[in-house]
């Protein structure tokens, strides 16, 4: 089906607007609409990573006009792995909202659906302004998301968010008018085979756009000196636009990971491997900080916020190191910890829901309703974000600690393991405050069906990702190696002229 | 031409700056407004300045570059839109902390008083 490249950008939008057509009521058609684009999404995500599990790239090129000249939208093995992942996600975190948590505010669905629209869209497009388009589609939704239900914590950490996402789109703006004047190409693959010509007098302005674009997506994906925005956004977010926001961060590095691999890839010369420096110990700096951070959090939903930094430090790690290895145990890590905080942010608020007063504050309050599945699950989140055996985070940082080498190990192993120490402190304190330090009488309501199977639903892939262990890093692996070969990428644009449409 | 030119945006591009790291919302999104001006005459310059250039690709030499304007205009419309919003979100803002300093505090000494 030739039209399958373009569905994860077309039927969020189609979505989007259906849901447009009542602002008020109609609530139950509205989930389900949002409901079954979601599930449809999941199914196309599926297609998707069955068509290019073969380790063929194709392309969509819209309207008709042929890359270079015209925007395509690419499928290889990791842009439809994001996909899937993006889609697995929404589906917990909508089936979660449709409990209640959408008629705070209006369209909640609507928004919802233009976010997977600009998520989808930025990790399939192969051209680097279209690029910038899909990063503001998903950061407009998500500004009007992250303010769903209102309040005077969302609206502040909202501020911040905006103002300093809109600096960071003309920083984006910037670095790709410098790109597009040194290279005359907004093609990403056109900019590879150019960036192998350049004349040496333009090798500083691709530079300085090269870490423009750094500074960009590092801003995306909160690395050491961009994070400062994340943890109370994050923690002031409702609870499944928290859990989606779980994906936002893994923008940036995915746009960090293809720009620099397939850009600045080896066929760039001097300019290969730009990024690589900077990346790596801006990430050991970035897990440090995290880790005093989950430390010092005095709310699980900061605490959870932090354990997001403490994940982007580990995938930037990855990154820093830059071998096949490294990006394939970058990749497994991805999905686990994509899944597992959106989980830890459903459940998080479940547990608040059931505390009354005391929220998801780390004081002693009353016990919990029902506190034993809630203790459960809090068990086997914790233990899949702080890395332990035997669920799928241990598997993920052995892969990484395992793909160091020389003095890399040496940093990598202490700083990794401490943090998980942190983590696995933070907790054990937390998770023995919240569900033993309690006194009175219990209170609350039995919490309805569908946020249990949200939270189950993406807590519940730390196990399947262990038992499908081997599957999955096959495909990270044969991912990592399409990733460091980038002349598949272009010759699949560039070269072979033709071909689908 | 060209240094006029590069002088303009680097001026819009210092003041708002300057005026994004102000304490208060409302300077913020008018260093934001200068900046995305700035940003959009940054895009028009990288095709190349050319005047009397023909707008289409089909003149022997001296044509102007096409794509820029098209980045520029779409780059307007989002800057546009997003200085919309940004205003909207500010004033939200100033309703419910009851001031209009970035962080929501109440400073009563130092920087931000008028």
């Amino acid at each position: 089906m030739q039209h399958l490249i373009v569905l994860p950008v077309v039927l969020p939008l189609v979505a989007g607007i259906l849901l447009l057509y009542r602002r008020q009521g109609a609530t139950r058609a509205k989930r389900l609409i949002g409901v079954v684009a979601t599930a449809l999404l999941v199914v196309v995500g599926i297609a998707l990573v069955a068509r290019a599990a073969g380790g063929e790239v194709t392309y969509y090129a819209l309207g008709g006009w042929q890359p270079p000249f015209g925007i395509v939208l690419v499928l290889d093995r990791l842009s439809a792995l994001m996909v899937l992942l993006t889609a697995v996600l929404a589906l917990g975190a909508v089936v979660f909202a449709c409990a209640g948590d959408d008629e705070r505010g209006s369209n909640f669905h609507g928004l919802f659906q233009w976010q997977l629209m600009g998520i989808n869209g930025a990790f399939l497009t192969g051209d680097l302004f279209n690029l910038f388009v899909f990063f503001e589609v998903l950061l407009l939704a998500s500004y009007a998301l992250l303010l769903h239900g209102g309040g005077k914590a969302r609206i502040q950490a909202g501020v911040y968010y905006v103002v300093l996402n809109l600096a960071g789109s003309s920083l984006f703006l910037i670095a790709v008018g410098v790109l597009y004047g040194a290279t005359g190409t907004l093609n990403m693959a056109d900019m590879a085979v150019r960036l192998g010509e350049l004349p040496a007098e333009r090798a500083g302005l691709v530079t300085a756009g090269g870490l423009m674009l750094l500074v960009v997506f590092g801003l995306k994906a909160a690395i050491l000196p961009l994070y400062f925005w994340l943890p109370r956004a994050y923690a002031a977010a409702p609870a499944p636009v928290a859990a989606l926001f779980a994906i936002m961060t893994k923008v940036g590095i995915y746009a960090i990971l293809r720009v620099y691999s397939l850009v600045f890839g080896e066929q760039a010369g001097p300019l290969a491997d730009l990024e690589q420096a900077w990346v790596w110990w801006l990430s050991l700096g970035t897990l440090v900080a995290a880790g005093v951070g989950v430390l010092a959090a005095r709310d699980l939903r900061l605490l959870v916020a932090y354990l997001v930094l403490v994940s982007v430090g580990t995938l930037l790690a990855g990154i820093g190191m830059g071998s096949p290895a490294a990006v394939s145990a970058l990749l497994y890590y991805l999905v686990h910890t994509t899944l597992i905080t959106g989980g830890l942010f459903l459940l998080a608020e479940l547990i608040g829901l059931q505390r009354g007063k005391a929220g998801t504050r780390l004081v002693k309050g009353r016990p919990l309703h029902q506190g034993g599945w809630l203790a459960g699950l809090f068990f086997v989140g914790a233990v899949a974000v702080a890395g332990l055996p035997p669920l799928s985070g241990a598997i993920g940082k052995a892969l990484l600690m395992a793909s160091a080498e020389g003095v890399q190990r040496a940093w990598l192993w202490p700083v990794l393991l401490g943090t998980g120490l942190c983590a696995l402190v933070a907790l054990s304190r937390a998770g023995s405050t919240l569900f033993w330090r309690s006194q009175g009488e219990p209170m609350g309501l039995p919490l309805p069906r569908r946020q249990w199977f949200g939270v189950a639903w993406l807590l519940g892939a730390s196990p399947l990702l262990v038992v499908l262990a081997g599957p999955v890093s096959d495909y990270t692996r044969a991912t990592a190696d399409q990733l460091a070969n980038p002349r598949v990428v272009v010759n699949a644009l560039i070269n072979d002229a033709g071909g689908t449409p | 031409m060209e240094s006029l030119y590069a002088i303009t945006t680097g001026v819009l591009t210092a003041c708002g700056l300057y005026l994004v790291l102000r304490g208060r919302t409302f300077p913020v999104v008018v260093g934001l407004t200068l900046l995305s001006y700035a940003v959009n005459l940054f895009l028009f310059s990288m095709g190349g300045l050319t005047t009397d250039g023909a707008a289409i690709l089909d003149g022997p030499s001296d044509y102007a570059d096409p794509l820029p304007q098209a980045l520029v205009l779409t780059a307007i419309v989002i800057g546009f839109a997003m200085t919309a919003f940004v205003v909207i979100l500010a004033m939200r803002a100033r309703s419910e902390a009851g001031n209009d300093h970035v962080d929501g505090r109440n400073h009563e000494d130092g920087e931000g008083r008028p």
